[in-house]
């Protein structure tokens, strides 16, 4: 008795059993059997793998204590009872003022505020904005291409599998080749009660194809949440990306967030992660720059407090010579909190000519905090440029006292300086509105 | 009417003795010029009155209409009424002019008051203007990349938008050309002149910017303390002379 009871506490699926398994099957009665098998495949590796263990050098410095995976459920039937009209009329507000002409949102997985639309213009030069349960039964050939399709090489095989066992809905999002959306396309996926969390987005930007999308994960009240999620991202040749996300989470949930980005010959792929909310939050983020003249610019910005924990696994990899990519990940830290970055470049025996940077910069306020740096470079060409580096560094007194004798009292100079610290990676957004979104995002975490 | 007085003040860095003794009362409207060579304190007496956390005061005090602001971190001495022009301003990358100025103006408001966007930047311009401060300033960071004498001049902005009851000028004068320092002078004598007229503690190498800002009284600063006092002809002695004559006479003393 008392053994079986120990390996149930040792198991490693947690909520996720097969019996949860089975019924999120049922759920998806209207998928083609392909997705269903796929489905049923990512479960047994999900279910067959150990949680990570202190020995795996990709989870170095993680507290693997906190990666719990009881007490939630994946039930979307005892969820939608829970979605009140009240909480639909914000969604739809958020999403006006936003000004996305284009936008989905989700509540605990399920779409929600009526179908997606896309508009007429768009759909007729072939734009398709569809959620990803219908994508999979109208556009199997490109979701067998570009969902989950990149190796999950940063640790997180158990985690990325689930995602893929259970998977309810999310946003896909197919550009064609030289079609431009002027206007950000906005996604907000919001978590409620204990139920996990899947969100998806895939973005097909084909040949010369220009598109922002902005992301939002957010929770109502501050239930315990389990949020695991993906984005794929794909640029087509010459194809121009820009990718934001918001992760504000309930400061109670165990979020995990995995990032593929393709990046083909002459493309530009921007993203930027904003990491506030979450008790304990991974954020794996790979670009492959498979063509000549590919650039992705890969970029972070997390503002820790209390006992956060944000842990940061990158890899840029270069697979074509000419090809060049260019991280910047800051954390601000305060109280107690905690980051992980983990960067690798990596650059293939044929990729000459590679042009990769990564830095990760870290601002301590507070003595209590820790922020730890594993850079790392694996090179197999000669003729490349790439530099990396760490830095941690505290407020400068003499910028405080400047701010202070101002009449600027020491938490607002902090802020104030942290935002500076921020603005290297914020203005690089191009868009005006969206930078301003992102600073008033920042803000909400230094409100007292 | 307000006053600021420095009394018998001390002050330490390290354990390393600056200031010995400095005593000095201004009142509003008036401007006391202090002068003396380099390293006699002049710096370190300005950032302790202002609340530089690493200047120790060992002893003596300071006082703001009559209570002793010694207990106070800076932001809230500068709250009370002070302001500190600095001899070599931050640079703080990534925090725009008009983002600073905002937060400055902000944390003078009663709680809960909301800061009048509209109006706030209707006087921020008045006043780039007046100091010939060209407006796409605001938009830059705090002295980041400013010249010498476009850090100055920012410094006289923020003096400006803050309307201070007692301002320690630093040397405000070094680095400024010949325009810039008729700028700046007319800016400062026109909040002189104006109905809540600042009292002023001009700290300076130069008689030429006593031509503009014509002080009420000199000072001469030496090894920590005021070493002689007179009116504005005792700064033109002092560029005829140098500072030996006032060693030598102190030292007989
Ligand atoms: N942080 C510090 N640590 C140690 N000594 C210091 C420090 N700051 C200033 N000092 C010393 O204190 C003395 C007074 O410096 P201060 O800057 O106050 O002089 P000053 O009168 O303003 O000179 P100047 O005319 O050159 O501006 C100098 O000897 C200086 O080297
Ligand atoms: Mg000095």
């Amino acid at each position: 008795m008392s053994a079986s009871t120990l390996i149930e506490t040792k198991s490693p699926v947690g909520s996720f059993t097969s019996e949860a398994f089975a019924a999120h099957l049922a759920s998806q009665a209207n998928s083609p059997a392909w997705w269903l098998d796929r489905k049923r495949a990512a479960y047994e590796t999900f279910a067959s793998l150990p949680l990570p263990s202190r020995t795996n050098e990709s989870w170095r410095f993680s507290t693997l204590a906190g990666l719990t995976l009881d007490g939630f459920t994946t039930d979307v039937d005892f969820i939608k009872e829970q979605i009140t009209a009240s909480e639909a009329r914000i969604s739809a507000l958020e999403l006006k003022a936003k000004g996305g002409q284009m936008g989905a949102s989700f509540f605990s997985n399920i779409p929600h505020g009526g179908p997606l639309v896309t508009p007429l213009e768009l759909a007729s030069r072939g734009v398709i904005f569809t959620t990803l349960s219908e994508a999979v039964i109208k556009h199997e050939d490109l979701l067998k291409a570009h969902f989950m399709a990149q190796p999950q090489k940063l640790g997180s095989e158990k985690f990325a599998a689930l995602h893929t066992a259970f998977v309810h809905d999310g946003v896909f999002l197919y550009v064609p080749r030289g079609v431009e959306i002027p206007d950000p396309i906005v996604i907000l996926h919001r978590a409620t009660g204990r139920m996990a969390v899947f969100p998806h987005t895939l973005v097909i930007a084909e040949e010369n194809a220009k598109v922002t999308v902005c992301e939002s994960f957010d929770s109502t009240g501050s239930a315990s949440n389990f949020a695991c999620g993906a984005n794929d991202l794909y640029a087509g040749p010459g194809a121009q990306l820009t990718y934001v996300a918001a992760q504000n989470w309930s400061r109670d949930t165990l979020s995990f967030q995995f990032n593929s980005t393709v990046v083909r010959r002459d493309a530009r792929v921007r993203s930027l992660n904003l990491h506030l909310g979450a008790r304990q939050a991974r954020h794996e983020s790979l670009s492959l720059l498979q063509g000549t003249g590919a650039f992705s610019e890969m970029l972070a910005l997390t503002v820790a407090e209390g006992a956060q924990e944000f842990d940061q696994r990158t890899l840029q990899i270069h697979q074509a010579p000419n090809t060049k990519s260019d991280l910047l990940y800051k954390n601000a830290l305060r109280d107690q909190s905690k980051t992980i970055f983990s960067g690798l470049i990596v650059v293939d025996p044929d990729a000459q000519k590679t042009d990769a940077y990564q830095s990760n910069r870290n601002l301590m306020l507070s003595d209590d905090a820790e922020a730890n740096s594993l850079p790392g470079l694996e090179i197999q060409a000669n003729d490349v440029r790439c530099t990396h580096g760490a830095t941690s560094s505290r407020i400068d007194p003499e910028q405080e006292f400047y701010l202070q004798s101002r009449g600027i009292a020491k938490p607002d100079a902090d802020e104030l300086l942290t935002f500076g610290f921020f603005e290297e990676v914020l203005s690089r957004l191009d868009n005006e509105p969206l930078h301003d979104a992102l600073r008033g995002l920042i803000g909400t975490k230094f409100q007292r | 009417m307000s006053q600021l007085e420095i009394k018998d003040l001390h002050v330490a860095i390290g354990d390393k003795s600056i200031v010995k003794g400095f005593s000095l009362t201004i009142r509003s409207g008036e401007v006391h010029a202090i002068m003396g060579p380099n390293g006699t304190g002049k710096s370190t007496l300005a950032k302790a009155v202002a609340g530089h956390p690493d200047y120790t005061i060992t002893s003596g005090d300071v006082l703001l209409n009559g209570a002793s602001i010694l207990a106070q971190e800076a932001d809230e001495r500068a709250r009370s009424g002070l302001f500190l022009a600095f001899q070599y301003p931050s640079e703080i990358p990534g925090v725009s002019i008009a983002n600073f100025l905002r937060a400055a103006v902000q944390a003078r408001l009663a709680e809960g008051e909301e800061l009048d966007a509209t109006a706030y930047y209707k006087r921020l311009y008045a006043k780039m203007d007046l100091l010939k401060i060209d407006r796409k300033f605001t938009s830059r960071s705090v002295n980041d990349g400013f010249s010498g004498g476009e850090k100055k001049r920012c410094e006289i902005l923020q003096m400006a938008m803050l309307e201070p009851k007692f301002a320690l000028m630093d040397e405000t004068d070094s680095g400024l050309d010949i325009d810039a320092l008729r700028i700046v002078a007319d800016g400062v004598n026109a909040l002189r002149g104006g109905p809540s007229a600042p009292g002023i503690l001009l700290i300076t190498h130069y008689q030429r910017l006593l031509d503009h800002i014509v002080p009420d009284h000199v000072h001469v600063m030496w090894d920590g303390r005021i070493v002689k006092s007179g009116d504005k002809s005792l700064a033109l002695e002092l560029e005829a002379k140098g500072y030996d004559w006032v060693k030598k006479e102190f030292a007989a003393a």
